[in-house]
């Protein structure tokens, strides 16, 4: 039998470090994979859409764009308050690794809705629900990665920080339920986890792998990121130090 | 097979400049951040080879 993982081990930013080392390549390697999966099944497999025509394939880039803009913040105001909570340093240093790529994949969700909303809808930008608490959720971010970068107190920037970020949270569930809550001109969920989906299984298909490889960027990104951090706050301890003269170790 | 022709796929049938516009801009911002995270990582070890050099 195995003895249990411990898991507490890796709240020590020096094994952090070597973790997020160690899983790195794969993480890479498997979104590399998964969207090279995603994107011949979106473009060769997947059928024409008889209403849309083309312009349809964005979905494969825009809703899990869209779902990992939401779940980064959830991510990110739940490693920020577990930070705060427990004085948790690597806690903290995760919630500020995550923020970047959060705002990075809002924008995304924003651009390629843009994108689909001119040939679908015929104007770029409505200010309904969906599409202005979305553009709130870019807000959040960049206003959280602002504050934290603006207080040089690491302990008061990351406590600043979550308390923006906590707040912020309560934005999420609006945007995924200003669908239902409001009349948008954004459309409801085609997908949802207690119906059939409404799609082609070709159309749903690259659609998951897309979200997957997403997935396995977020974590790849966000670990180099954290690892960044974790260089930048324990530059004095003697492992950084061997580690950056060697220059060698789990980059 | 969805492509008759390679323009067909290059142009997506009249929605070219749309569904291009989102895979780019998906693509270079993709690219783009791993690149500044990995130099931000390369710049933090760099640093740390000589912790009394700033502050």
């Amino acid at each position: 039998m195995n003895p249990p993982i411990r898991w507490f081990t890796f709240a020590a930013p020096s094994r952090f470090y070597w973790l997020a080392g160690a899983l790195n390549p794969w993480l890479w390697a498997s979104t590399v994979a998964l969207t090279v999966a995603g994107l011949y099944v979106g473009f060769f497999i997947a059928p024409t859409d008889a209403v849309q025509g083309e312009s349809y394939r964005i979905i494969f880039i825009h809703v899990p764009a869209a779902w990992m803009s939401m779940i980064v913040y959830l991510a990110m105001a739940f490693w920020a308050a577990l930070g705060w909570m427990f004085n948790a340093r690597m806690a903290s240093m995760l919630a500020r690794a995550l923020a970047p790529t959060g705002a990075m994949f809002t924008f995304l969700a924003l651009w390629t809705g843009a994108l689909w909303g001119k040939p679908t809808w015929g104007t770029w930008w409505v200010w309904d629900a969906r599409l202005t608490s979305e553009l709130i959720l870019l807000f959040l971010y960049l206003g959280y990665i602002a504050l934290v970068a603006s207080i040089d107190d690491v302990v008061r920037g990351d406590k600043a920080g979550a308390l923006l970020a906590i707040v912020g949270a309560v934005n999420v569930p609006i945007i995924y339920f200003s669908v239902d809550w409001w009349n948008t001109l954004h459309q409801g969920a085609t997908i949802s986890l207690t119906a059939a989906p409404k799609m082609a299984h070709t159309m749903l298909a690259a659609m998951l792998l897309m979200t997957l490889a997403f997935w396995a960027y977020a974590f790849a990104v966000v670990l180099t990121r954290a690892q960044a951090l974790i260089l930048e706050r324990e530059r004095k301890t003697e492992w950084v130090r061997q580690l950056a003269l060697t220059r060698k170790g789990w980059q | 097979m969805n492509w008759l022709s390679v323009s067909d796929f290059l142009t997506m049938r009249g929605y070219g400049l749309y569904v291009w516009g989102s895979y780019g801009m998906t693509a270079l911002l993709m690219l783009l951040e791993p690149w500044l995270a990995i130099r931000h990582r390369r710049r933090a070890l760099r640093a740390a080879a000589n912790p009394d050099a700033e502050d």
